[in-house]
């Protein structure tokens, strides 16, 4: 403690740890000083996550959850609203929706190649796992409350996923639902939840990744533990502190994204289709079905396996398996290495087959399941499994280089 | 089994399936939209006021924000295009009831607001463009773009009635053997004249689509000018927020 602090910030550090907790998380919390451009990804799904919570306080003024009035709330709310300008608050909430996935792929794909599940940070994945399980929730929710032909389909296929659980499978799906079809109940309950209780659990999960983090140290490109070779003081050699090299420092890599989010949100607010879906310009009609129901792109690549295959509960089985495998990964990879730059081939293979396959899968599950894409969704759906239940094998088998001791300069 | 819920529901559904079915591999006409146009806004309006507004309420939108947006004064406004008793700021309502619609044209007519954003400026062009006569359908119209459509062909009027499915302009097709143009597109007989020709007619629906993608995002001129000076600002910023990095940084590597 010093003695130069003035007297009120003494006053508050005797009832509060004020300081402390910024010096823990913030100017002392140190990070490997090889950290590349891929580890800003966390930061800005901090940034989507707030911008997603602002935007979502101004949308619940406008919005009315109810059948006859939601359609109308958004679009009118859109064009009168803020002085004319609600539209940018709508579009900076649906843009930030994709992108807050956008950026989520990113930071757990930078979490594949660098190892940074591996022990002993298994914790701070299985809560990440947990934030986009509860992402996945949010985004669903979120989604059927414009209440657009979109909204109505696509919840009415998601939730009777349900209904493939054998013997409560119909009861389930009518719980969730709190009808006998999806209705002003529905709507009702899912807005209750989206702007409520999932985003309390979603931000609690966060602090949790945080300090589960923050207990252990950030992983880095080369997976070297940096706390082996600390200084006299106790601090990381090739440790920098977070604050300010990684927060102010990163404001360039911040407003580049910012320039990609902002070019969708101004010039193409819709994103071709796939941020905003045409037919969810439509107000929802239970009597019409759309010609082609697709689940927005984001949860793309578990919806084509389950597509793929032929039996709505194995299908049903295999999604979930597809998300749950995930949870599993830090018991999975047996290698002694963390970062793929010092494992073997096959590794190296295996993640890049992954990302295409996730890719392809994402890609094939907007699209219509005709025999073609069916079978192509098949052999990317194996490529998916086969990475995550072949790596015990192949991270054990394969030759790994030899991890530095220090960060290389 | 997706396909199996599905297939359930189409089933289940497919009388109403067959008003609302459009058939995928149909040829579309393309137009390029210009929302900055305002005297094709205001002869959009004019027909669309005229025309649609019976009933095709434009629901979500107002009066008001379109006599601004298109420079049309309040007076004018009121006096040549609002029908109803509405005031100024109200919106775009018609007084059509949804039970009246269904009975008189088997589905309720849509509000239109956002028409353009759904089907997109193409679709809207040519099937404006594609009424054609069939005795067998309860207004004596079909459409090549919308199979057994619902909906009278309002337009004829100007349009006029094409006796027989009219080709869209971007299905030329030719003969596989000789080669030489079987037809151009557009409508080869009329049945009943209209007032326009066939040129003045595209340009009519042209205004009219045009109409339709302003009022489906009023605010897509204002996005995209805000868009750029929020782009000069991050420009600006960027340059800052770089030479900050680069002192923060120098002691490090």
């Amino acid at each position: 403690m010093s003695t130069s602090k003035p007297a009120v910030m003494q006053w508050i550090d005797r009832r509060l740890p004020v300081t402390s907790a910024y010096e823990k998380h913030m100017s002392k919390y140190y990070a490997p000083k090889n950290l590349n451009w891929w580890y800003v990804f966390g930061l800005l799904a901090m940034l989507m996550l707030v911008n997603q919570i602002l935007t979502g306080i101004w949308l619940t003024m406008i919005y009315v959850p109810s059948t006859a009035e939601a359609f109308h709330a958004v679009e009118a709310g859109m064009r009168d609203l803020a002085g004319g300008s609600g539209w940018i608050i709508r579009y900076m909430h649906s843009t930030g929706a994709s992108f807050f996935f956008i950026v989520v792929y990113l930071h757990m794909f930078r979490g594949i190649m660098y190892g940074s599940y591996q022990k002993p940070r298994e914790l701070i994945w299985v809560f990440g796992m947990f934030v986009y399980l509860a992402m996945m929730a949010e985004g669903f929710m979120g989604y059927v409350l414009p209440w657009g032909q979109m909204s109505y389909w696509g919840a009415q296929v998601i939730i009777s996923l349900f209904g493939a659980i054998p013997v409560i499978g119909d009861g389930l799906t009518e719980w969730i639902r709190g009808d006998f079809l999806i209705s002003g109940i529905t709507l009702n309950r899912f807005f209750a939840l989206h702007v409520i209780a999932v985003p309390l659990v979603l931000v609690l999960l966060v602090v949790l990744h945080v300090l589960a983090l923050h207990e252990v140290g950030s992983n880095n490109p080369d997976g070297i533990d940096i706390k082996k070779h600390m200084d006299d003081k106790g601090r990381p050699l090739d440790g920098i502190p977070f604050h300010p090299y990684f927060t102010i420092g990163k404001l360039p890599m911040i407003i580049i994204f910012l320039f990609v989010f902002c070019g969708v949100l101004f010039f193409f607010p819709e994103g071709g289709g796939y941020f905003l879906e045409h037919a969810n310009f439509e107000a929802a009609n239970p009597l019409k079905t759309p010609e082609h129901i697709a689940p927005t792109w984001y949860y793309g690549a578990f919806y084509s396996i389950l597509r793929a295959v032929p039996d709505k509960l194995l299908g049903v089985v295999a999604m979930g398996a597809a998300i749950a495998l995930l949870f599993i990964l830090p018991w999975l990879d047996r290698s002694p290495v963390r970062s793929w730059r010092y494992k073997g081939w096959y590794s190296k293979i295996a993640v890049i087959l992954f990302a295409l396959s996730f890719i392809a899968l994402s890609a094939l599950g907007g699209m219509e399941a005709d025999v073609k894409n069916t079978w192509l969704a098949r052999f990317f759906a194996v490529i998916y499994f086969a990475f995550f239940l072949l790596m015990p094998f192949y991270t054990r088998w394969e030759s790994t280089k030899p991890v530095p001791e220090r960060v290389p300069e | 089994m997706m396909k199996k819920i599905l297939l359930s529901l189409f089933v289940g559904l497919l009388p109403m399936m067959a008003l609302s079915a459009g058939g995928e591999d149909l040829f579309l006409d393309h137009i390029k939209t210009d929302v900055t146009n305002k005297p094709s806004l205001q002869r959009g309006a004019q027909l669309y006021m005229n025309y649609c507004m019976g009933c095709h309420s434009l629901e979500h939108a107002r009066y008001n924000r379109m006599a601004t947006d298109l420079d049309i004064p309040e007076d004018i406004l009121m006096e040549n295009l609002v029908f109803t008793d509405a005031s100024f700021g109200s919106l775009m309502e018609n007084s059509m009831s949804e039970d009246d619609g269904k009975a008189w044209f088997g589905s309720a007519p849509p509000d239109l607001t956002l028409v353009a954003r759904v089907r997109g400026p193409d679709w809207l062009y040519t099937y404006l463009r594609g009424f054609y006569k069939d005795e067998s359908r309860p207004m004596g119209v079909n459409n090549v773009r919308f199979n057994n459509v619902g909906m009278p062909h309002v337009l004829m009027e100007l349009q006029g009635l094409c006796a027989e499915a009219p080709h869209p302009v971007s299905d030329k097709r030719f003969d596989p053997l000789t080669g030489q143009t079987i037809t151009e597109g557009g409508c080869e007989h009329y049945e009943v004249e209209g007032s326009m020709n066939q040129s003045e007619y595209d340009e009519a629906v042209y205004d009219l689509v045009n109409f339709l993608e302003y009022t489906g995002e009023p605010f897509k001129k204002d996005r995209e000018r805000i868009g750029w000076m929020v782009f000069a600002f991050l420009a600006v910023f960027l340059v800052i927020a770089q030479l900050l990095y680069r002192e923060l940084w120098k002691d490090i590597h």
